[in-house]
């Protein structure tokens, strides 16, 4: 099966073939990172720039490892060295990327659409590390690896994404990736933390009862509650949002036996999470989301960068 | 001087008048006689066969961007924007650096438009002082150099208190308040309208209600003064409605839309996020959309203005919630009116011509221009036939910003006379200056 994209940009551009193809390729990963010596020369030779002009730790660190897995040449352009704080335009760091002649960028800004603007400006591969409130594919790539690892399959599962849904660029692309992919999915939010259009982002069903369906869900997907991008105080505290829309000890007796936790870091603990949940030895797999996602970006990379579905 | 306008298909509304081959003769500004067979015994004569001849349009709602932002327009480009799109007379908006809210800007924005002398600049004063809602401005010092009418545009007066102090005040100009009307702690930093495509594209959200709750206020609180309320681009169904229920109980409301309110709709903005788009209040939805254009052929609008906020290449080309709002239209506006309106069977010729020219000026307060003999001969002749296409460097505008670029339009205005003298002929701007 050919896999035909330039950009990871759009997940909802993903047909579930692709999705299917990247996932595959992940798992075909995995196993040099077992190894020794982890890293293949597959993308010796190619430049990829990790354009981050926001603060981020983990999902940088992870295309790094990634990229160094694969041997790309990587330069890491951003932080608070960004041009854009000298006034600089995208376009023009953009521009100034490009003449270092490299093939791809992996952008992430506060700004929904960046990574958009960059692949019409730059002409080569882009892949969108999370952009403003919009999209972060490959968090939805890392998603769907680590659930179909454990449960074995995501069409016809039922995903309850819980939490902060406004302020959250992972369900930009986690909701529409998991329906591409078969699943139902139900969001559960106070109203406050939900988008205007909440059913636009593709979802079956949207809740603020959490108990009331917990004992559906075979995946729990709890958001992060984002400290520092709420706005004019959607809830009065975070004692009564854990109270509310927090998993504990309590909620894990409504949980299906086989039902998993998932969570894209980094967890507030006693927030969101309490560190029963948290640590939970067979529900909580956090940390293999965590796996997944060197696997899922050295997959996205080696594509979209031309590699075939031939490695092994 | 006398001028022979020749052959056209003049049409007036205010003088029952609706002819094909049909002369105007003009002498020294004033139109002197309006017939078949004129004939004249020395002058220019203009052939204008397969046109049409209206009394000049007026835009209400321009951004001239002089003084301080002269590098995304000045008075000399903006008003010779104007003229390329078809008007005799503009009203620019006082959300210049400085604002203008004193006498000695407004002295400044006319003088300098009467000396480029390519269209009649009429200036709205800032309400209250640097558009801040915090005190009142001078209206009387404006008032006496000239400005026609009183705003905060770019900014709703977010006190009730303190817009009531407003249209208190200018009541006894015998001038209309015009109201951009956005509620900030309902809008926020709100970027397009709220809803699926904000929620689809991770951008906040600007709900039409930040909108619709100050056309509510402020027509209460014109029946509470007596002072006319002119609602300024109205983008929503429910704000129409609004509107609407106003006039039927007799307040002294106006309203009036732009062509990319009724052309155009959230669903323009794609996965590109064009910044060409990102306009205020914001493009709303389908339905809002037909509804404003069924407030136009219903006359529950009054004008229709353009808001031509022009922007330079490099504020437009960056990430969508960094870009400024606003788009240009001046040069586009009859063009799409003509295109999707006049030649659909929408409205008639008589309809665009009361939400073009007659409304305006009455809105504003300025000299009635009829096309009859006595009237100043402001006129502009559109050949509604033809097709042109929006490009980048179709315009005399210093900025781009213009969300129909890539269009194909059938009709434009192609000859502007003010005074009688032309400020543009055969679509082309005139090189002198006509004296205003």
């Amino acid at each position: 099966m050919a896999f035909s994209h330039k950009h990871l940009i759009d997940i909802r551009d993903y047909s579930a073939d692709d999705i299917a193809l990247l996932l595959d390729t992940a798992e075909r990963f995995r196993a040099i990172n077992e190894r020794r010596i982890k890293k293949v020369p597959v993308l010796k030779g190619y430049t990829v720039v990790n354009m981050f002009n926001e603060p981020s730790t983990r999902t940088r660190s992870s295309f790094e490892i990634a990229e160094k897995r694969l041997s790309c040449d990587t330069l890491n352009f951003g932080g608070s060295s960004t041009s854009t704080v000298k006034g600089e335009s995208l376009d023009d760091t953009v521009e100034t990327l490009c003449a270092y002649k490299i093939d791809m960028i992996v952008v992430r800004d506060k700004h929904a659409g960046v990574p958009r603007k960059v692949a019409d400006k730059s002409g080569v591969s882009v892949i969108d590390a999370g952009d403003g409130k919009h999209q972060h594919p490959t968090q939805a790539l890392l998603d769907l690896f680590t659930i179909r690892e454990h449960l074995g399959r995501i069409d016809g599962l039922k995903v309850g994404i819980v939490g902060d849904v406004s302020h959250s660029r992972v369900c930009g692309s986690l909701v529409p990736a998991l329906k591409t992919m078969g699943a139902h999915v139900t969001l559960v939010a106070p109203p406050t933390l939900l988008p205007p259009a909440p059913l636009a982002l593709g979802a079956d069903a949207v809740t603020s009862n959490l108990d009331e369906v917990l004992p559906e869900l075979d995946v729990v997907y709890m958001l992060r509650i984002q400290q520092e991008r709420l706005e004019g105080a959607p809830f009065p505290s975070l004692r009564e949002y854990s109270m509310l829309f927090g998993l504990n000890e309590r909620r894990d007796k409504l949980l299906r036996p086989e039902a998993i936790v998932c969570h894209p870091g980094p967890i507030n603990r006693g927030v969101e999470l309490d560190a029963f949940m948290a640590d939970h030895p067979t529900r909580s797999v956090i940390l293999d989301q965590v796996y997944a996602g060197v696997l899922v970006r050295m997959a996205a990379l080696y594509l979209l960068l031309g590699g075939d579905e031939s490695i092994s | 001087m006398a001028l022979l306008l020749k052959n056209a298909h003049v049409i007036d509304p205010q003088v029952g008048l609706n002819e094909e081959g049909c002369e105007i003769l003009i002498r020294d500004g004033v139109i002197v006689e309006v017939g078949h067979g004129l004939s004249m015994a020395k002058g220019v004569e203009r052939d204008l066969g397969g046109k049409v001849v209206v009394p000049g349009l007026v835009d209400i709602h321009v951004h001239l961007r002089d003084p301080g932002q002269e590098y995304k327009e000045d008075i000399e480009s903006g008003t010779r924007a104007a003229a390329h799109g078809g008007f005799t007379d503009i009203c620019c908006m006082p959300n210049t650096n400085p604002i203008i809210d004193t006498g000695s800007v407004v002295e400044y924005v006319a003088s300098k438009a009467a000396k480029v002398g390519k269209c009649r600049v009429h200036v709205s004063g800032a309400c209250t002082k640097g558009e801040k809602g915090e005190a009142l401005s001078e209206m009387g010092d404006m008032v006496a150099h000239g400005a026609v009418m009183f705003t905060d545009d770019g900014r709703g007066v977010q006190d009730a208190g303190m817009m009531r102090r407003v249209m208190d005040y200018a009541a006894q100009f015998g001038k209309a308040v015009s109201s951009h009307c956005q509620d900030e702690s309902l809008v926020g930093k709100g970027q397009i309208n709220e809803g699926a495509v904000s929620t689809r594209l991770g951008l906040l959200g600007w709900p039409a209600a930040g909108e619709e709750i100050q056309i509510a206020r402020d027509i209460e609180i014109s029946k509470l003064t007596g002072c006319p309320i002119h609602v300024q681009h109205l983008s929503s169904a429910h704000g129409l409605d609004l509107v609407r229920r106003g006039k039927e109980d007799g307040a002294k409301v106006t309203c009036e839309v732009t062509p990319h309110h009724m052309f155009l709709t959230e669903e323009s903005i794609g996965d590109d996020y064009n910044t060409y788009f990102k306009v205020n209040p914001p493009l709303r939805t389908a339905e809002d959309a037909e509804a404003v254009v069924a407030g136009v052929i219903d006359g529950t609008v009054d004008c229709i203005v353009t808001d031509h906020a022009p922007h330079a290449d490099h504020e437009k080309a960056c990430e969508f919630e960094l870009a400024p709002f606003g788009m240009t239209g001046i040069e586009t506006s009859v063009g799409l009116v003509v295109d999707k309106l006049v030649r659909t069977g929408k409205i008639t010729w008589e309809r665009m011509i009361e939400l073009m020219s007659v409304n305006p000026r009455r809105v504003i307060g300025i000299e009635r221009v009829a096309i009859e003999p006595g009237s100043r001969a402001d006129l502009t002749v559109i050949d509604p036939d033809l097709e042109w296409t929006v490009t980048p460097d179709c315009f005399e505008s210093k900025s781009k910003n213009c969300g129909f670029t890539g269009w194909t339009i059938t009709g434009r205005a192609t000859d502007v006379y003010v005074g009688g003298y032309a400020t543009m002929q055969d679509g082309a701007i005139t090189s002198e200056p006509i004296h205003l």
